[in-house]
Parts: C-alpha cells; sequence; structure tokens
C-alpha cells in the first residue's frame, strides 16, 4: 500500500506531491512516463512562465526545475519511464517499465495529473491526400526544441492556439516562412499577449474565420487551400487561395487525456473532457483527485500549479481523514451557456474556494453574476472583456453560499 | 534468374509469394513502393465477405467463397487476427426484402452456409444499435473481419521466411520476353530476370499486361473513402452492417474492425487517376449521413482519421485471371471481394503456374507459420512479463495510446519484411494509430528508424519517396 500515487510528474504532478509532502504525507509516489519530469515543460522552452507564482519571467525548463529541486529536496520518490496501464476503482494502479515489468500498486489515495495531448488532423477530417508534412503544433516543437530538426520551412498553420502561435514565433526564429495562421473562429483561442508577441511582431499574417480546406501533395506536402468560413463554420465558395507550403501546424485544441480517469469509473465532464470535481478536486471516486490540464485545459502553469496544490493538500486530508470531520454538503454549481462550464462544479465543504470557468464567445463589457437557488445574486464582478482564450478565476467566500442549495452562474452581457 | 517473379505486394500479390514459395521455386516479389500493401491492400473496408454478392459462376463466387472458407485457418497460421463477427445486409422496405431475398438465393446457390432472413424483432435483439427503421436483414453469419495490411505484411513475411526475396522501391516499366523468361525492368534501371510473371499490379495491372502485348482488359480506379472512429465506440455493433445493394452500389457499410475501431465506409466514385487517394468533402457528407441511416446513434465526434482507397476495377466485371502469353500470368481487376478471395486465388494461380510447365515440388523445411506480430499486445501479464524479463524493450511504451512497446517497435524494424518508414511501423504495431495520432510518439519512432537503419534523422520518411518527416537541421546543434 502507497499512501499517495500521483499519475504524471510535469508541472502538476510535481506541485501536487509538494503540496501533499507539505500538509504531512510522507509515503508519495510520482509516476512519470518520460525519461524526466516536468512533461510539456521541458520543450516550452520560451519564456512567460511564472509571472503569476514567482513574480519572474521565466522558461518552461528552468519553471518546472524549481518544482524539481523541491521533489528531489524533500526526497519524494519518483519512478520514471513509467507508463500507466490502468486504474481501477479500488485504486488498484497498473504500471509497467524497463525495470520491473508489469507490476500493481494498491494506493490509498491517487492524484491524476496526466495532462492533455493535442487534437489531431485525423479528427478534422479535411479533404485532400495524406502527405508527410502534417504535425501537431506539439509535435514540430518537440522536433525544433528537443531534438534540433526542422520538420519544414514554409509553414502554414492551422488554429490559434497557444501552441500554434509559439510555434509560429519559433519556426520564423529557426529560418522557416510562416505564411499565415488560419482560424476557424472569428477569434483567437489563444492569449492575446501570444498574438502580439508571436504573430504581430514578425508581421504574421492572423486569418480569423478562415480554415484549410484542401491538402495537396502526393509524398510532402505541397500545398493547402484555404477557405474564409461563414458564421456556421462552413467554408465559403469563391474564397479559397492556396497556399504553397511543405508543412502545416495544427493547433486546433487540446483534450485532456483521460484513458486512465476513465477506466477507474471516474464521472466525467462533457464539456471540459476532464473529470466532475469538487473544491479539493475530489472526482466522484472517493480518494481519486485531479489537477491541472488533465481536469481542464489552463492557459497558464502557474494556475496548473496552484490547483495542483489544491489537489495536493486535499488528498492529504482525505489520507488522515480530516474531511469526514466537516459538515458534509453539495451544492452543484450550473452554468448558462455564455459560461461554457465551472472548476468545481460540485461544492461539498462550506470554506472560501476559487471557482474557474471559460466562456463560449468573446464579449465585451460584461458582469459575471453568481446567484443562489433563491435567485440572490451573491457576488458580481465586471470586466470590460471575456474570451475564450482567457481562463477567468473568480474567489467565493463560504458566506456567498452559506444557506444555498445550488449556484448558477451568469454572465450578464451588457 | 529467378523461377518466378510477382508483380506486386498486395494482398494478392503476398498470397501468391507465400503460397509459391511452399515449393522449391526462387520467388522475387517486386513492389513499387517502400512497403508491401501500399496500394488497394491498404484501405479498403477489411472485410472477409461470406459470399453472397457475386454472380453464380464466376470466378469471384467461386474463390470468395472458397477464399473465406480457406481464411480463418490461413490467419491462424500467420498470425493475424481475424474474427467471425457474421454479417447483415439491412433492408428498409419491401422493395429491399425483395432483394434480400434474391440475395438468400444467390448466396445459397455460390455455396454459402447459414444464410437466411431475420425478421425486425430478432434482429433487433441481435443488433440493438440498428437504426429503428430497419425492418429486416440477411444474415450470414460465416461473414468475418480482418486487417488487410496485416494480412498481408504476415503473408509476404512468411513467403520471405521461406526463401522469397522482397525488393521494394522497383517500379516495373518494361517488360521484356528473353529466351528463357522475361526481363523486368524498373524506373531506376535495375533489372530481374524471371522464368515466370505474374502480374498482381492492382490499379495498374492492365499497364504491365501491356507492356507483354496482352491489352484484352482495362482496370481502373474507384475511389471509396473512409471515416474510422475512435476505439471507444469499437462495440456499437457487433456485425457487419452493409445495406441492400442497389444500381447505386452497396453503399455504405460500418462495421467494427479486429482491432477495436469502428470503420465506415466507403463511397464509391470511378475516376481515373490511378494515384489519386485524396478524401474529399463530398465523400464525408455521404459516409456520414448514410452511415447514420444504419445505425443511428454513431458518435463522429469520436473520428481517428479518415482515408480513401482504389479499387482496381478490371473492365470484365470478374477478377481476369489467366495467361495471356506463355510465363506470364495476369491476375487482375482483383476488387471487392478480392481480400476475400485471396487464398483461393493463391491457390488457383498455383494451378495456373503449373499448366506453364513448372513442377511444383512441396519444399522440405516449408514453415506456413509465422509468430503474430500482436503476440505481446494480446498475451496476459503473467506472459508479458515473461517477455519483459528477457528482453527488457517490451517494458517501455512508446505509444501511450495504444499501448505499444519499445520492444514491438523494434521487432517490426527487424521481422520480415522489415518496416523502413513511419507508416510502415504503424501498420505492424499499431503505434501512432490511436487517438493522438502519432502526436506523442513519432519523434521517438522517427528515432528508433534512424538508428535502425543507420541513416541521418532528416533521411526518415513517413512513406517513403521523398515523404520526408524532417526537412533538415535547425539553425544549431542540439546535443
Amino acid at each position: 500500500m502507497t499512501e499517495l500515487v500521483i499519475i504524471g510528474g510535469g508541472p502538476a504532478g510535481m506541485s501536487a506531491a509538494v503540496a501533499a509532502y507539505e500538509s504531512g504525507v510522507r509515503d508519495i509516489l510520482i509516476l512519470e512516463r518520460d525519461k524526466k519530469l516536468g512533461g510539456i515543460l521541458q520543450q516550452c522552452i520560451h519564456n512567460g512562465f511564472g509571472l503569476h507564482k514567482f513574480g519572474e519571467e521565466l522558461t518552461g525548463p528552468e519553471y518546472a526545475w524549481k518544482y524539481e529541486q523541491k521533489v528531489r529536496e524533500l526526497e519524494i520518490p519518483v519512478k520514471l519511464n513509467t507508463m500507466v496501464l490502468d486504474i481501477t476503482e479500488d485504486k488498484v494502479i497498473t504500471a509497467t517499465n524497463e525495470e520491473e515489468g508489469i507490476f500493481q500498486i494498491q494506493a490509498k489515495a491517487i492524484i491524476l495529473a496526466m495532462g492533455c495531448r493535442e487534437r489531431s488532423k485525423g479528427a478534422l477530417n479535411i479533404p485532400g491526400s495524406r502527405p508527410a508534412g502534417i504535425y501537431s503544433a506539439g509535435t514540430a516543437q518537440k522536433y525544433v526544441n528537443m531534438m534540433g530538426y526542422l520538420p519544414g520551412k514554409e509553414v502554414v498553420i492551422l488554429g490559434s492556439g497557444d501552441i500554434g502561435l509559439i510555434m509560429a514565433r519559433r519556426m520564423t526564429l529557426e529560418g522557416a516562412k510562416v505564411h499565415a495562421v488560419c482560424e476557424l473562429m472569428p477569434y483567437s483561442g489563444g492569449l492575446i499577449r501570444n498574438i502580439e508577441q508571436c504573430l504581430n511582431d514578425f508581421h504574421i499574417p492572423l486569418k480569423l474565420s478562415h480554415t484549410v480546406t484542401q491538402i495537396h501533395g502526393k509524398e510532402r506536402l505541397e500545398g493547402v487551400t484555404i477557405s474564409q468560413v461563414d458564421e456556421k463554420r462552413r467554408p465559403i465558395p469563391g474564397t479559397e487561395e492556396y497556399i504553397p507550403c511543405d508543412t502545416l501546424l495544427l493547433s486546433v485544441g487540446l483534450i485532456p487525456e483521460n484513458e486512465l480517469s476513465k477506466s477507474a469509473g471516474v464521472q466525467m465532464d462533457r464539456i471540459t473532457g476532464g473529470a466532475v470535481v469538487d473544491q479539493n478536486r475530489q472526482t466522484s471516486v472517493d480518494g481519486i483527485f485531479a489537477c491541472g490540464n488533465v481536469l481542464h485545459v489552463h492557459d497558464l502553469v502557474d494556475y496548473v500549479s496552484e490547483e495542483a496544490e489544491i489537489a495536493g493538500k486535499s488528498a492529504a486530508e482525505y489520507i488522515f481523514k480530516k474531511n469526514t470531520e466537516k459538515e458534509a454538503v453539495r451544492i452543484p454549481i450550473t452554468t448558462d451557456g455564455k459560461i461554457r462550464y465551472t472548476v468545481p462544479e460540485v461544492i461539498t465543504e462550506k470554506k472560501d474556494i476559487s471557482v474557474f470557468f471559460r466562456v463560449a464567445d468573446v464579449y465585451r463589457n460584461v458582469e459575471i453574476c453568481v446567484y443562489n437557488d433563491k435567485n440572490e445574486k451573491v457576488f458580481s464582478r465586471k470586466k470590460l472583456k471575456a474570451a475564450p482564450g482567457e481562463m477567468e478565476n473568480i474567489p467565493l467566500k463560504a458566506a456567498a453560499f452559506e444557506n444555498a442549495q445550488s449556484l448558477r452562474f451568469e454572465l450578464e452581457v451588457k | 534468374m529467378f523461377d518466378i517473379a510477382i508483380i506486386g505486394a498486395g494482398v494478392v500479390g503476398g498470397m501468391i509469394a507465400r503460397k509459391l514459395s511452399g515449393y522449391d521455386l526462387s520467388i522475387c516479389l517486386v513492389e513499387r513502393k517502400n512497403d508491401v500493401a501500399m496500394g488497394a491492400t491498404r484501405a479498403n473496408s477489411a472485410i472477409v465477405h461470406a459470399g453472397f454478392d457475386a454472380h453464380s459462376g464466376s470466378l469471384k463466387a467461386k474463390l470468395n467463397v472458397r477464399g473465406s472458407e480457406m481464411m480463418e485457418e490461413t490467419a491462424a497460421q500467420l498470425g493475424v487476427k481475424y474474427r467471425r463477427n457474421g454479417s447483415l445486409v439491412i433492408g428498409f422496405n419491401e422493395e429491399d426484402r425483395k432483394e434480400l431475398e434474391n440475395l438468400l438465393d444467390r448466396g445459397n446457390q455460390n455455396g454459402v452456409k447459414d444464410l437466411r432472413i431475420l425478421e425486425k424483432e430478432e434482429l433487433h435483439a441481435l443488433e440493438p444499435n440498428l437504426s429503428e427503421n430497419v425492418e429486416c436483414a440477411l444474415y450470414a453469419p460465416t461473414g468475418a473481419i480482418i486487417c488487410p495490411y496485416e494480412l498481408t505484411i504476415a503473408a509476404v513475411g512468411n513467403a520471405m521466411d521461406n526463401g522469397a526475396v522482397l525488393e521494394r522501391n522497383f517500379e516495373v516499366t518494361d517488360i521484356k520476353k528473353e529466351e528463357e523468361g522475361y526481363l523486368l525492368t524498373s524506373a531506376d534501371g535495375k533489372e530481374i530476370c524471371a522464368r515466370t510473371v505474374i502480374n498482381a499490379a492492382g490499379v495498374y495491372a492492365d499497364k504491365i499486361a501491356a507492356m507483354v502485348g496482352d491489352q484484352s482488359f482495362s482496370v481502373h480506379p474507384r475511389r471509396g473513402e473512409y471515416i474510422l472512429l475512435d476505439k471507444e465506440v469499437g462495440n456499437l455493433i457487433s456485425h457487419t452492417v452493409f445495406r441492400t445493394p442497389s444500381k447505386m452500389g452497396k453503399g455504405i457499410l460500418v462495421t467494427p474492425t479486429v482491432d477495436g475501431n469502428l470503420l465506415t465506409g466507403p463511397t464509391s466514385v470511378d475516376i481515373s487517376d490511378k494515384e489519386d487517394t485524396s478524401t474529399t468533402q463530398e465523400g464525408f457528407a455521404k459516409v456520414i449521413k448514410e452511415a447514420q441511416e444504419n445505425v443511428s446513434t454513431i458518435p463522429f465526434g469520436k473520428t481517428i482519421t479518415s482515408f480513401c482507397g482504389l479499387r482496381a476495377v478490371g473492365s470484365t466485371g470478374d477478377f481476369i485471371i489467366n495467361a495471356p502469353k506463355k510465363g506470364f500470368i495476369n491476375v487482375a481487376g482483383i476488387e471487392s471481394p478480392g481480400l476475400s478471395a485471396s487464398p483461393a486465388i493463391a491457390e488457383y494461380v498455383a494451378e495456373l503456374v503449373k499448366e506453364q510447365g513448372i513442377s511444383l515440388v512441396e519444399k522440405e523445411n516449408y514453415n506456413p507459420c509465422r509468430e503474430a506480430m500482436h503476440h505481446f499486445r494480446e498475451a496476459d501479464m503473467d506472459e508479458k512479463n515473461r517477455i519483459i524479463s528477457k528482453d527488457k524493450s517490451y517494458g517501455k511504451i512508446v505509444c501511450r495510446c495504444e499501448g505499444i512497446t519499445e520492444g514491438e517497435i523494434l521487432a517490426a524494424l527487424r521481422t520480415n519484411p522489415k518496416a523502413v518508414d513511419l507508416d510502415g511501423v504503424k501498420r505492424r504495431t499499431r503505434a501512432q494509430m490511436g487517438r493522438c495520432q502519432g502526436g506523442f510518439c513519432s519523434p521517438h519512432i522517427v528515432e528508433m528508424i534512424a538508428k535502425e537503419l543507420n541513416i541521418p534523422i532528416e533521411k526518415v520518411t513517413k512513406s517513403g519517396g521523398n515523404s520526408y518527416v524532417n526537412l533538415g537541421r535547425t539553425k544549431g546543434e542540439v546535443k
């Protein structure tokens, strides 16, 4: 029996481990499939990490190193090159590595911190051929930043997610020509600062309401046809433009990687693609927690770390059975559709909490309102703009839901 | 000088090579691409048809029923996954029912076993996710599913294990009759001599036949587009669900695959470009619409990839298997049910080879069996640990979506016919074939290929030719 097993040694897993240790748990094991800790941060060599958390601008590897050092100082055990194959509802973990083969661990508590993956081209059904030269932006990032190879020289990017924007700049710095970034939606899904620093500073055109409608080339990509789309995202005939290129990078969304969570019987949320959790980041399965991008996709790693700290502390409370002493409540949170989801989506304890959410579209002059089941407004905050690319985070005092049976999040657009 | 040269390493060429490798013959299998199973074999419905479709008395009917009977044992010997899941031809109305009864009669004439018509209640009990308005179906319990490229890779591998030679990147551009046989010349000037030539060149079989002066038939490509869905929904149905054939063709089918995915397609469009495997917006729309008529709950949001295959449609309406010149055998126009018929085609061609005056003497040390490529994947935990204890590379997962280990990938790079590119590894191991489509593991597999073939990383291709994965180094050396 291991008290706490953490699946994934990226920013979420490491931060959760440190928080659990600091809350008194000593029997911790991190299982990491890569040969190093750090997760995807290892290949994020650009800066901009840590502003919120550490008040300084770090690169991805630097940010990861801060946590890796803590993990090492605290001597938290880590198994690298170890892939978890299965988790049961009874918290039996099956994993494999070269030294031990396939083995099982019984955990008292589990923190899921597996991160997310990129949506692939296959899921998009772009008509045309299937040549070499089409990569998800993260794959290209690995070739360039980790291996030192250039996957292409004449580049079009589909999707303006943050990795796509970052790679537009990276490919340019490495000597490639980025002809355009096409975004299906009328707005970018990436951070505003990334659009400024990665596209505008390099004069890379961002073509909103555009998509790739045809892939050309037999062996290696030879070009793409892009088209403008209407408000229903259908290509508009007559707007086709052919761009010769040898590379198409896709940054068309991130999907929490929850196959293991499903095998453990964890209830999933259709919108986030992650688990349904309470304010402690506990899932529907007692003693299984989730945090970071496996729960919902974050924009900033700083918030991943914060969320993981909540999961780490809560797992410690679970292990020491502290939560059994508390008054049990169950306050579900619903949203109005303009707010797509909230994390947590259920409150089970009367304490001050933070609620994260994303909106469905770009809205200006908004008021974020929280109502209780008696239709009393218990929280409100005005904002000039809310956009899907920027995750919102609001604090809720325990007093705000003191006698509530449920809470409703609404976005009122002026 | 080889005794036999087979042009085309698709399922037909591969199965013929395997059959003939059981005799004391020197065999060369020539393939224009970088790997086997790259033509019609690569992308089709992956069905072993029961045999009720083809017109009675045709070669298609005869070889389909025989091939379907042989397939289970063939697959077992070659270690290829095969599942007799049964097929259903569904009908929505009385008109369809009449056609199903015709199919039933034809199937019975063709010798297909255990065919019967199912009425609504029994049908929906058997396959609960069929659309509500499906009224009846022809049930063929002998219908089965198999992976066509897995079968071909295994057949070619088994032929090679028994002495056959595979020549890749050999595009035959000229055939000369010589005193003792034929001289094949490739696009880049390589030459191979063989006493007997077997033309299994798929969509190009007419072009190859014309090289020896046989212009009695033509072959044209018929495009078929497919959409493949995640394993998460692979259990939505258990049978292969066809629509009642009409003048418009067989329509869109929905089937589980042996690997557990859900496959829908194909469209059916005659085209002229023998290289055009591009997918189209219209194709996607048709597949989605008709598939949902069959099984209304198909979640196309779970699509993992789409692809297009070309069927080699012959001008005669039947398989074209003959010897127009002494020592030259056509195996052409092998459209559906070619995969199903392939073991029987091989048997039939062996007879034709004999008729060319080549004596078929059984090889003493012939081994018809090959270890399954999926042996490790399918093993239980104890067996897996036994394998890992001998070779620890089987403990290291490379492809997380499909759970494929480094050991399995190395085996694919080292076992006949060896994988030499990313797609070759994919077809042999399923690495990169899962939901992330290689996003995470392909860089690692590129490194493994480069190391195994001892080539620079920038020379690794997706699928041979000019399909390089990387176009050079970044501006600096990275350690």
